[in-house]
């Protein structure tokens, strides 16, 4: 199946870009490695400060909400022909199993349903591939919550 | 018992707040600080710290930063107020942004609707200035016990 092609390609890789280099996610060293059509992905490598339960190892829960809302985010700047500013409204994550420690956490993100004031999206996070998921995450965005421009105008 | 629930419940004992938070990693890294309020309930606060921000033109705090908070909040809760002695596991975790966080102090506190054999339902609410006016509500489930 061919996947429809990002509404601004530009903007999508700018959005990626600047989404990660917010300080939380640079605390948690998140990375954008880029999209395919309109879904983006990111990785946050395992560490030992980002862990939940020190004797298991396992990642803290909350690792995975900050890869989901931020992934899903850029997610819905896949469907923008202008930059917006959004909002998460709600989010919620199904922790289907475990994540393995030591192991990097990737997260992919799609927007299913642009309407005009909201948008609908849903992530899944795996360590080596979205068909074996460790979490799934759905999300509502409010769109055009600020006026505040996020990006320099005409820097995408 | 895990090694790290056996740490927790001697910590809870001694009511060592701080060393609780410190026990848990990313706990430490995202600055959680707790404590009793009042009425001895547990309560948990978040101190503005700028690695905490999401988008730096309002500022915000970041949205998955506050759900780490409160889920991680959710999770000391409910193993603070349970005998068990095998450590809660997150089945799910459900979170409504009411208004966005400003750089000032973030609070939780939990409050647990049910506590069955296997599952937990636990609500958070997180507020700033004015606790009539929360920032984040969440509610989380934790399996209790793992199959023999």
């Amino acid at each position: 199946m061919t996947e429809q092609a990002p509404a601004n390609e530009k903007l999508l890789a700018t959005a990626g870009a600047l989404f990660v280099s917010f300080p939380h996610c640079v605390t948690l060293g998140m990375q954008y490695l880029g999209n395919v059509g309109r879904k983006p992905t990111l990785k946050v490598a395992w560490r030992d400060d980002l862990v939940g339960n020190p004797a298991s190892g396992v990642l803290h829960g909350g690792v995975i909400t900050s890869i989901v809302d931020t992934c899903s985010a850029i997610a819905v700047t896949a469907h923008m022909d202008e930059l917006e500013t959004i909002a998460t409204l709600d989010l919620r994550i199904d922790y289907l199993k475990a994540a393995t420690p030591g192991k990097a956490i990737y997260c992919t993100a799609e927007c299913y349903r642009l309407a005009s004031q909201i948008a609908f999206t849903r992530a899944v996070c795996y360590h080596d591939s979205p068909d074996d998921p460790i979490a799934h995450g759905v999300a509502t965005f409010m769109r055009d919550s600020n006026p505040k421009p996020m990006l320099a105008e005409g820097a995408a | 018992m895990s090694q790290f629930m056996e740490t927790f419940l001697a910590l809870r004992d001694e009511k060592r707040f701080a060393d609780i938070i410190a026990a848990v990693p990313y706990a430490r890294l995202m600055g959680v600080e707790c404590g009793e309020d009042e009425n001895g309930e547990l309560l948990f606060w978040l101190p503005f710290a700028e690695r905490n921000v999401g988008n730096t033109t309002l500022p915000a705090l970041h949205g998955g930063l506050i759900g780490g908070f409160l889920e991680n909040a959710a999770l000391l809760h409910l193993m603070w107020n349970r005998e068990s002695r095998e450590a809660p596991k997150i089945v799910d975790f459900s979170l409504d942004y009411l208004r966005s966080g400003k750089a000032t102090t973030l609070y939780a506190q939990c409050e647990i609707t049910k506590q069955g054999k296997r599952v937990a339902h636990v609500l958070i609410e997180a507020w700033q200035e004015d606790r009539r006016k929360p920032v984040a509500v969440a509610r989380a489930h934790f399996l209790l016990s793992t199959p023999s």
